[in-house]
């Protein structure tokens, strides 16, 4: 059994849901990524998400687009993240996944990246210019290696195709909230509760909802009907300010956000 | 009556081999876009099919192609140019006498057309010269279609002419500010707008290069072009030329010409990628000739990549070449041997440039400048007897001040 479906057994069972945050590996370098990530599993997050910074993403708002950027621009490399990640998954017990774009995937080999990913101690990934009919190969690699190839389903899926991609994902299903790009928002869809409920019978997968996330009240109003909920830009956007703020102050804010997300989540 | 054949080219070749219905030409090609976007890639790929087959929509097509863009474009002997390199007579196809000066108004009328189809009325384009912008922008205009062109902010400094050019024809142009700024990020850009508008907008996409059915779409709306010059070869010179080259960044003007020729093996068909400043990596954007295959903007093709899988930063003085990949046809074509492909630096665009400009009174795109100054050393090694046809896919009067200024830095003076 991989660490992500072990997690959310454990919280069904709990009647919890799981907070996931994302941050960009290497944003402003991969000593401040491993830092946060400790922090954020003493605040009790339950996976976190961790963006392999590319340099042509297209899903990206600007928040997110910024922060490869600037992990880009210090040079970061692959394998210096991979490592890091490594070292985190040593020391902490919450399961990390890699978003990672195809372009990187296939540029180490798609064996050589899932290898290397295992050995790292990481659960899953998310591959997110990867859709449903380009993933067999991919999903046959990570199988062999247990671990979580995560698809996603979109408002704009016709509904016979959200079961099929249902059906190929492992580990669970992200449900992405809006049509657009990654980024905060003040507002939800109000069609958002209504289709994750229509996945949720077709299904039996944990199903996490993701994209312009990033109030408590967003977490109230989702938490019902999801088993997880992913907060991206907003927490990038905290990290954006390493650099004006001293470090570990930033570490302790985003920390602190997290922690009232994750009070939202409890209630 | 002249060149009937010419004047009504028959509809795009129905029965081709690739891509396969998941858009794959060989390995190369697919669809590696995000979620959102595929329900729309879908529903484009079954209109385009339906069109394709929809005599009403290819007599609509064919009216503008010909009463609008001014088609058939010429094939113009190139004499004195034929002279000054001593062997192949030297023939263009003079696709920059077109409506707006390229041949990117042949596909951006076919794609506006499919818009209206398909029920809606806003346009996203990218563009890097300007040139697709500009056509994207001129057929809104004929359609009454809201037009938003994203163009890399580098770009609109180089090709400020169709910058403004764009504006006048109502388009709205952003400046793409983030990565390069050149096509790549504005590529980005427009993608990253059909992420949230997708339920009202269309992409127009101007070259061979994206996700499943852009590359296969792109490339039959320019076989125009192609079509055209077989019939004018037989119309003009009794038979088929011994070699056709076409410059290559996308490789939209290159597919449109090549892929009706490909039949014909006796014609030698040749790409011409940007050369830069040279092999080392950043100094030139040849995917097909120096990199390797990978992902980049929706398919599987030749890309400039580091080790990583981080798309490279790409140079050429051209602004429609400067661009890390290529369409996925092409990657195609090259692995099975029929196309071959060269690269050439930006100093002998330049020189081709000025070449034609002076011999024979045409001022090429810079883009179409690579193409001429490859067949220029092409007809050298081939015997008079012979033909060469090159696509001349622009004209140049969009260059003229980036050409002014490139002239002054290097002290050779103004024009």
């Amino acid at each position: 059994m991989n660490a992500i479906d072990d997690l959310f057994i454990q919280l069904r069972s709990e009647g919890r849901k799981a907070l996931m945050p994302f941050i960009t590996a290497g944003d402003p370098d991969v000593e401040f990524t491993g830092e946060l990530l400790g922090e954020l599993a003493r605040r009790g997050c339950h996976l976190c998400e961790i963006g392999i910074p590319y340099s042509d993403p297209v899903a990206d708002g600007p928040v997110i687009q910024a922060s490869y950027t600037r992990a880009l621009e210090g040079r970061v490399r692959l394998h210096a993240i991979l490592d890091m990640l490594g070292k985190v998954a040593s020391q902490v017990a919450t399961p990390l996944v890699t978003m990672v774009s195809y372009a990187i995937v296939y540029r180490q080999g798609l064996e050589q990246y899932a290898d290397t990913a295992r050995q790292r101690g990481i659960a899953g990934l998310i591959v997110p210019d990867l859709p449903a009919e380009e993933a067999s190969a991919l999903a046959t690699v990570c199988k062999a290696r247990d671990l979580s190839l995560i698809h996603l389903v979109t408002p704009t899926t016709p509904r016979d195709r959200a079961v099929r991609i249902a059906e190929a994902s492992t580990g669970f299903l992200y449900y992405v909230s809006i049509t657009g790009i990654t980024g905060e928002r003040t507002e939800l869809p109000p069609e958002l509760l209504e289709n994750v409920n229509w996945l949720r019978e077709q299904t039996d997968l944990p199903i996490c909802i993701g994209f312009g996330i990033s109030r408590p009240e967003h977490v109230r109003q989702l938490s019902p009907v999801a088993d997880g909920l992913i907060v991206g830009s907003a927490l990038v956007r905290r990290i954006a300010t390493v650099g004006k703020k001293p470090r570990d102050q930033v570490v302790r804010e985003v920390g602190d956000y997290v922690s009232t997300l994750l009070a939202a989540l409890a209630e | 009556m002249k060149s009937a054949s010419a004047q009504n080219p028959s509809p795009p070749p129905v029965a081709n081999q690739v891509p396969d219905a998941q858009g794959r030409f060989g390995d190369f090609g697919g669809r590696y876009v995000p979620e959102t976007l595929i329900h729309a890639l879908d529903e484009l790929t079954e209109q385009y099919d339906q069109a394709r087959h929809d005599t009403q929509f290819q007599a609509e097509l064919e009216d503008l192609w010909k009463n609008y863009v001014g088609r058939p474009s010429p094939l113009y002997f190139a004499k004195r140019l034929t002279d000054l390199c001593g062997g192949a007579q030297i023939w263009l196809k003079r696709e920059d006498l077109n409506h707006t000066g390229a041949h990117k108004i042949n596909n951006t009328l076919g794609q506006a057309l499919l818009t209206l189809r398909m029920g809606k009325r806003r346009v996203i384009a990218e563009t890097g010269a300007g040139q697709h912008g500009v056509a994207t922008a001129t057929a809104c205009a004929h359609f009454g279609l809201d037009c938003v062109v994203y163009m890399g902010a580098e770009d609109i400094r180089r090709q400020a002419p169709n910058v403004f050019s764009m504006k006048l024809l109502g388009a709205e142009v952003r400046a793409v500010s983030c990565g390069s700024q050149t096509l790549r990020d504005a590529v980005n850009e427009a993608f990253r707008d059909w992420m949230g508008s997708v339920d009202t907008t269309n992409y127009i996409l101007g070259s061979a290069v994206g996700p499943h059915p852009f590359p296969r779409m792109v490339r039959d709306f320019q076989s125009v072009i192609g079509r055209e010059t077989i019939a004018q070869c037989r119309d003009q010179l009794g038979r088929l030329p011994e070699m056709v080259v076409a410059c290559v960044g996308g490789g939209s003007n290159a597919a449109g010409m090549f892929f009706p020729f490909l039949e014909h093996t006796e014609v030698k068909l040749v790409g011409v990628e940007a050369g830069g400043r040279g092999k080392q990596p950043g100094q030139h954007a040849s995917p097909l000739c120096l990199g390797q295959p990978g992902i980049l903007h929706g398919s599987f093709s030749y890309v400039m990549q580091d080790a990583d899988g981080q798309t490279s930063d790409v140079h050429s003085l051209s602004a429609g070449l400067d661009y890390p990949g290529v369409g996925p046809e092409h990657s195609y074509w090259k692995k099975i041997g029929r196309v071959q492909y060269d690269n050439l630096g930006d100093d002998q665009a330049l020189a081709a440039f000025d070449t034609l400009a002076r011999l024979e009174g045409i001022l090429p795109a810079l883009e179409s400048s690579h193409a001429v100054a490859r067949a220029m050393e092409l007809a050298a090694t081939l015997k008079k007897s012979e033909v060469l046809v090159v696509c001349l896919s622009g004209r140049g009067d969009k260059d003229a001040a980036e050409i002014a200024r490139l002239k002054a830095e290097r002290k050779e003076g103004g024009p």
